[in-house]
C-alpha cells in the first residue's frame, strides 16, 4: 500500500508542475499588461518600468515562472493588484466558503443519489427506475446556475421562505453553523446537488444491476442468505466506486461553484474569482485558480488511494 | 490409439459450400453496413427521435430566424418592459428593455447554438487527430502526448473554461476557444482509449502484413471503427457544452449585448425576477430543452451503436 | 504471373532451387520484459533458441501445449514482433536486410489467424478486406474488387451472395474461407497457418482443411501449420515440429514423430490425446500438472520435472538437438549417444 502511495505521488508530481506552468501562463495568455488595469492611462514610460520591475514582469518568461515558482512553493501567492492584500489569504477565506457549500451540496447529492440509484437498480425497469433515470438526465441536463434563479424565484421571490443570496443576515463573509446562517445555505447547496445526484444515482444503479446480476449473488441467496445479507454484500462491492465518484463530485463542484455562487452571491472562490476577471486583477485569478486545481489533484489522488484501499479487486502494484 | 482423420472422412465438401458451413439458404439480403443498421435502430427509438426533431426544430428557427420574428429583437420601448406571457402583442412577454421575448429568443437560439455547438466539433477534430496518433503510434509520443493531457484533466472543466476565458477576456471567439481547450483533452483522451484497443486487433496485424504504410492503415482500418464511439462521446459533450457556453454569457464572458443569447438573456433579466418572474426564467428553459435534448439523442444513438460486433 | 504491376519481383520465382529451404530459421530469441509485484525485472522466455528450416512446397506442423512459444514464434516470423536475435532467411537471403526488406517479404509469406472474427475488419465488406492487399500494393481498384471476388469464389463463397457482406454476417468456417482469400490475394508462396481452424467445428474444419490442401496444390503453397490439435496436424503436415516452453523438442516426418515418438513429451503429448478406442484408454496421465513457468525455466532440460525418464544428468545438462535418423532431430539426453543418460543408445548405433 505504501508502494502504491508512493507511486501515485511519483505519477502527480509532474501533473502539478504542469498544473502550475497553466496557471502561470494564464496570465501571459491575456491581451494586454497585467499592469495596465492598475495603473493610470497617463502614467509614464518611468513610472511603467518602475511598477514592471517591482512585480518582476521585465524579465525573461522562464525566469518569472521560476521566481513564481519558487514563491509559491513558500506559500507566497503574491499580491492582488486590486486590493493589496495577499492572494492567498483572500484564497484562504473564499476556499473555506465554498469547501462548506460544495461538502454539503455533495453530501445532498451522496444521500439522494444512493438512494434513488439503489431502488432503481434493485427495481429495473419499474417507475421508480424510469423516475431514477429521468431525474438523472434532468441532473446533467438542467443549466444549474438557471435552476438556482428558478429556486430563488420559486422560494424567496414568490414565497418568500429563504433568504435568495448571500451567505448570512449580517452581510458577512463568514458563515458559521446557526440556524440564521443555514437558511443561507439550503438553496445555493439543493442547486449544486443536482448534478452530483444525477450521477451518482445512474451510476450506483449501473452498480446495483450488475452485482445483483452476477452469479455470487445467486450463490449467496442459494445457500439461504436472507435479502439484508444479501444487501449488504451488495453495498459492500458498490461503495468504493460510489464514493470515489463523491470525492471527484466534490472537485468538480468546488472548481464548477462560480456559476452557483454568482447567482446566489455566495462569498466563496466562484465570488472571488469573477471579481478577479472583470477587476482584471491577475495575480488573483492565477492564485485562485492554482489553488482550486491544486485542490483538485489531490483530491483525485485521496480518492485513488482510498478506493484502491477499499476494494481488493485493484492491483495495488 | 485416436481416431485418425482420413482423408475420406474428410472429403465432405469439394470445396464448394455445402450443408456443415451453416450457411442460411435465406435469399439474398443487401447488407446495410454498420452505419446503416444504426440508423436502422435510431430511427426505431421513439425517445432518440422526439429528442432530434426538437434540435432539428430549434436548428431550423435559429436559421430562419432573421426572417421569422414576428417584431424586431433589437428594438424596445421602456413603456412596455416586462410585459407577462400571454400578453396580445408580446406573446412570450417582453423584457427588461420592452423587447420582444418570443424574437429574442429565436433569433438568440442562433447564437446559443453556434457558441455551444462549434466548440464540440472543432474539438472532435483535434481531439480526435490526438488520440488517434497517440493510440495507433503509442511508445514515447503516447507518454508525451497523454500526460500533457492529464494536466488538463487536472482542472475541472467548468473552471478551466472560466479561467481561460478570464484570461482572454470576454467575447464570442474567445468563449468558443476556451471551450475547445476544455473539449479537446477529454476527447482525446477517449480516442486514445478506443485506437488502443483497435490497434491490438488481428486484422490491424492482416492490414501490416499487406504492406500497408502506417497512414493508410490509420486511414482506412483505424478510422472507420474510432470514428462511431468518439462521435457518440462527441454528441454527449454538446449539451455540457450548450451550457458553459451560455454560462461563460451569463457571467458576463461571452456575447455581449444588445445580440440576444440565452445566458446572457437569463444574466440581463435577473433584475426582473421579483416582476416578472416567469419571463426571466424564459431562456432557461430554452437552453434545459436543448441541452435535454441534446443528452436524450445522445444516449440514443449510444445505444444503437451497440450493435454485437 | 504475378497481378501486383511493379513486377519483376525477384522474390515471386523460385531462385535456389527445390533442395534450399524456403524459410531457413535460426537463433530466435525473443523475451519479453515483466514486472512482477515488488518491482523487480523479469523476462519471460517466450521463444528461447529456435532452429528449423521450411522445406518447399511441404506442410511443416508446429504443435506444443498452450504458452509453448507457437504463436510467439508465427509473429516472429511474420515481423509482427521484433526478434531480439535470429535470422530468416528466405529462398537463401536474409530477411528484413536491404535486398529483402520485409515488405517485400511479406508479399511472400502470408498469416491467417486464429480468430476469423477479430482478424476481419468489422466495418468493412468481405470483398474489401481481402481486395485491401492489392490495392495498398498498387493495383487498381476494379482490378483488385475483380481479384478479391475470384478468390472468394476459389475458397468456396459465392461472389454475388458474400461480396458485400459484413464479417458479423457470416458464420466462422466461412469468415475463415474469407481469411484464407485475403492471405492469397497477395500471391505468396509461403502462408503461414495460425491455429487457423481451431476455433471451428469438426465438420467444418474438415471442409476447410481439404480445401487448405486443394489451395496448396493449385497454388503451389508451402504452409506453416501451427495447431494444439495432433490429429488435424497429422492429417495436413508432412513434418511435425513439436515445441516446449519456447525451445524445438523433436523435429522430423509426421510418421516418425507422431507415431515413433522419440521425445518423451511428445509421447506424453500423444498419450493425452482422447482416445475413441475403448480398449486403448489412457490409464495413467502422462503429463500431469501444468507447463513450468516460462519465467523461470527448469535448469538442463526444461522438461525434466514433468518426464518419466528424468534422471540426475537431466538437471546439470541442456540437450542439444541431435539427428537420431533421417530428417529426425530430437533434444533429449535419453536418445543422445553419450549423453551420459542411463538410457542413451550406444555411441556405435548412432554412428
Amino acid at each position: 500500500m505504501l508502494i502504491y502511495i508512493l507511486k501515485r505521488l511519483v505519477y502527480v508530481t509532474p501533473v502539478a508542475f504542469g498544473v502550475s506552468l497553466v496557471c502561470f501562463l494564464l496570465v501571459h495568455l491575456a491581451p494586454g499588461d497585467a499592469l495596465s488595469a492598475v495603473l493610470p492611462a497617463d502614467a509614464t514610460q518611468e513610472t511603467i518600468n518602475e511598477m514592471k520591475a517591482a512585480y518582476g514582469f521585465d524579465k525573461p518568461l522562464p525566469v518569472q515562472y521560476l521566481i513564481w515558482l519558487w514563491h509559491v512553493l513558500h506559500g507566497d501567492l503574491g499580491t492582488s493588484i486590486a486590493t493589496g492584500r495577499p492572494v492567498l489569504g483572500e484564497v484562504s477565506r473564499a476556499v473555506v466558503n465554498s469547501l462548506i457549500l460544495a461538502s454539503v451540496a455533495t453530501l445532498l447529492g451522496f444521500t439522494f443519489g444512493t438512494l434513488f440509484g439503489f431502488v432503481a437498480g434493485y427495481h429495473r425497469n419499474s417507475v421508480a427506475d424510469r423516475a431514477a433515470s429521468a431525474l438523472s438526465v434532468f441532473g446533467v441536463s438542467v443549466p444549474h446556475y438557471w435552476l438556482g434563479m428558478v429556486l430563488v424565484i420559486v422560494f424567496s421571490a414568490t414565497l418568500g421562505w429563504l433568504p435568495p443570496t448571500g451567505a448570512g443576515p449580517d452581510g458577512s463573509g463568514n458563515w458559521r453553523p446557526d440556524f440564521d446562517h443555514l437558511r443561507y445555505l439550503i438553496l445555493p447547496a439543493v442547486t449544486m446537488s443536482v448534478i452530483p445526484t444525477g450521477i451518482i444515482a445512474r451510476t450506483v444503479r449501473a452498480l446495483v444491476a450488475d452485482i445483483l446480476s452476477q452469479d455470487f449473488v445467486e450463490a449467496l441467496r442459494a445457500k439461504g442468505m436472507d435479502e439484508f445479507g444479501v444487501f449488504k454484500h451488495v453495498v459492500r462491492n458498490a461503495a468504493p466506486t460510489a464514493l470515489a465518484i463523491m470525492g471527484l463530485q466534490l472537485g468538480y463542484l468546488l472548481g464548477g461553484s462560480i456559476l452557483v455562487e454568482t447567482v446566489f452571491a455566495w462569498p466563496g472562490t466562484g465570488f472571488l474569482l469573477n471579481a478577479a476577471i472583470f477587476q482584471r486583477d491577475l495575480p488573483l485569478l492565477q492564485g485562485s485558480i492554482l489553488v482550486l486545481a491544486m485542490f483538485f489533484v489531490v483530491l483525485n489522488l485521496l480518492v485513488d488511494v482510498m478506493q484502491t484501499a477499499l476494494d481488493p479487486r485493484i492491483e495495488r502494484a | 490409439m485416436t481416431a485418425p482423420i482420413t482423408a475420406a472422412s474428410m472429403a465432405l465438401d469439394g470445396g464448394v459450400l455445402s450443408t456443415g458451413d451453416a450457411a442460411p439458404e435465406a435469399a439474398f439480403v443487401p447488407s446495410r453496413g454498420f452505419w446503416g443498421h444504426v440508423g436502422h435502430r435510431l430511427v426505431r427509438d421513439p425517445v432518440a427521435m422526439g429528442a432530434g426533431a426538437v434540435i432539428l426544430l430549434v436548428v431550423l428557427i435559429a436559421i430562419l430566424s432573421p426572417w421569422i420574428t414576428p417584431m424586431d429583437p433589437y428594438k424596445g420601448s421602456m413603456l412596455r418592459r416586462l410585459k407577462h406571457v400571454g400578453d396580445a402583442t408580446y406573446w412570450l412577454g417582453s423584457d427588461e428593455l420592452g423587447r420582444d421575448m418570443i424574437s429574442r429568443l429565436m433569433l438568440g437560439s442562433r447564437l446559443s447554438l453556434f457558441i455551444g455547438v462549434t466548440p464540440v466539433l472543432i474539438a472532435f477534430v483535434i481531439g480526435s487527430a490526438i488520440g488517434i496518433l497517440a493510440g495507433y503510434v503509442g511508445g514515447w509520443t503516447n507518454t508525451i502526448l497523454m500526460r500533457t493531457i492529464d494536466v488538463f484533466f487536472a482542472f475541472p472543466s467548468v473552471l478551466l473554461a472560466i479561467a481561460l476565458s478570464g484570461a482572454l477576456g470576454a467575447g464570442i471567439f474567445n468563449s468558443i476557444v476556451s471551450l475547445t481547450c476544455v473539449f479537446v483533452p477529454q476527447i482525446a483522451r477517449v480516442a486514445e482509449s478506443v485506437t488502443t484497443g483497435i490497434r491490438k486487433r488481428d486484422y490491424i496485424d492482416a492490414a501490416k502484413l499487406s504492406g500497408a504504410s502506417p497512414l493508410t492503415i490509420m486511414r482506412v482500418q483505424v478510422l472507420g471503427n474510432v470514428v462511431g464511439p468518439i462521435f457518440v462521446y462527441a454528441t454527449s459533450l454538446i449539451s455540457v457544452s450548450m451550457i458553459l457556453a451560455s454560462g461563460l454569457s451569463f457571467l458576463g464572458l461571452g456575447v455581449r449585448p444588445p445580440e440576444p443569447e440565452w445566458g446572457l438573456m437569463l444574466n440581463t433579466l435577473r433584475t426582473a425576477i421579483y416582476a416578472n418572474p416567469v419571463v426571466a426564467a424564459l431562456p432557461g428553459v430554452c437552453i434545459f430543452v436543448v441541452s435535454i435534448a441534446f443528452n436524450m439523442f445522445s444516449d440514443g444513438l449510444r445505444a444503437a451503436m451497440e450493435i454485437r460486433q | 504471373m504475378s497481378v501486383i504491376p511493379d513486377a519483376p519481383d525477384p522474390f515471386a520465382r523460385d531462385r535456389g532451387g527445390p533442395a534450399q529451404p524456403l524459410l531457413s530459421v535460426s537463433g530466435l530469441y525473443k523475451h519479453f520484459p515483466v514486472r512482477k509485484a515488488g518491482g523487480k525485472k523479469q523476462v519471460v522466455r517466450a521463444v528461447d533458441g529456435v532452429d528449423f528450416d521450411v522445406l518447399k512446397g511441404e506442410t511443416l506442423g508446429i504443435v506444443g501445449e498452450s504458452g509453448c512459444g507457437k504463436s510467439t514464434t508465427a509473429k516472429l516470423l511474420m515481423g509482427l514482433i521484433e526478434r531480439d536475435s535470429g535470422s530468416l532467411l528466405y529462398d537463401g537471403q536474409a530477411v528484413g536486410e536491404r535486398v529483402m526488406p520485409w515488405r517485400s517479404y511479406r508479399r511472400q509469406v502470408q498469416m491467417v489467424f486464429q480468430d476469423s472474427y477479430a482478424s476481419l475488419n468489422p466495418r468493412m465488406t468481405v470483398e474489401q478486406s481481402i481486395a485491401f492487399g492489392p490495392k495498398v500494393n498498387g493495383v487498381p481498384g476494379r482490378e483488385a474488387v475483380e481479384r478479391a471476388r475470384a478468390l472468394l469464389a476459389r475458397v468456396g463463397l459465392e461472389p454475388k451472395r458474400f461480396a458485400g457482406r459484413y464479417p458479423h454476417e457470416i458464420s466462422g468456417g466461412q469468415r475463415q474461407r474469407v481469411n484464407i482469400a485475403r492471405s492469397l490475394a497477395l500471391e505468396p508462396r509461403l502462408v503461414l497457418l495460425d491455429e487457423a481452424v481451431s476455433a471451428l467445428d469438426k465438420s467444418v474444419e474438415a471442409q476447410v482443411l481439404n480445401l487448405l490442401l486443394d489451395l496448396k496444390a493449385e497454388f503451389g503453397l508451402t504452409y506453416i501449420f501451427i495447431s494444439h490439435d495432433l490429429n488435424v496436424v497429422r492429417f495436413i503436415s508432412d513434418r511435425v515440429m513439436v515445441m516446449y516452453l519456447g525451445r524445438v523438442s523433436e523435429i522430423g516426418p509426421s510418421d516418425t514423430v507422431l507415431d515413433a515418438p522419440a521425445h518423451p513429451y511428445t509421447e506424453a503429448l500423444l498419450a493425452s490425446m482422447p482416445s475413441l478406442d475403448p480398449d486403448n484408454r489412457t490409464e495413467v496421465a502422462l503429463l500431469a500438472g501444468d507447463p513450468p513457468n516460462p519465467i523461470d525455466p527448469p535448469s538442463g532440460c526444461r522438461f525434466h520435472p514433468r518426464c518419466s525418464l528424468a534422471e540426475p544428468v537431466c538437471s546439470e545438462k541442456e540437450p542439444p538437438l541431435d539427428t537420431i535418423g533421417p530428417l529426425h532431430r530430437v533434444s533429449c539426453l535419453a536418445r543422445q549417444p553419450g549423453s551420459g543418460h542411463s538410457s542413451a543408445p550406444a555411441r556405435a548405433l548412432a554412428a
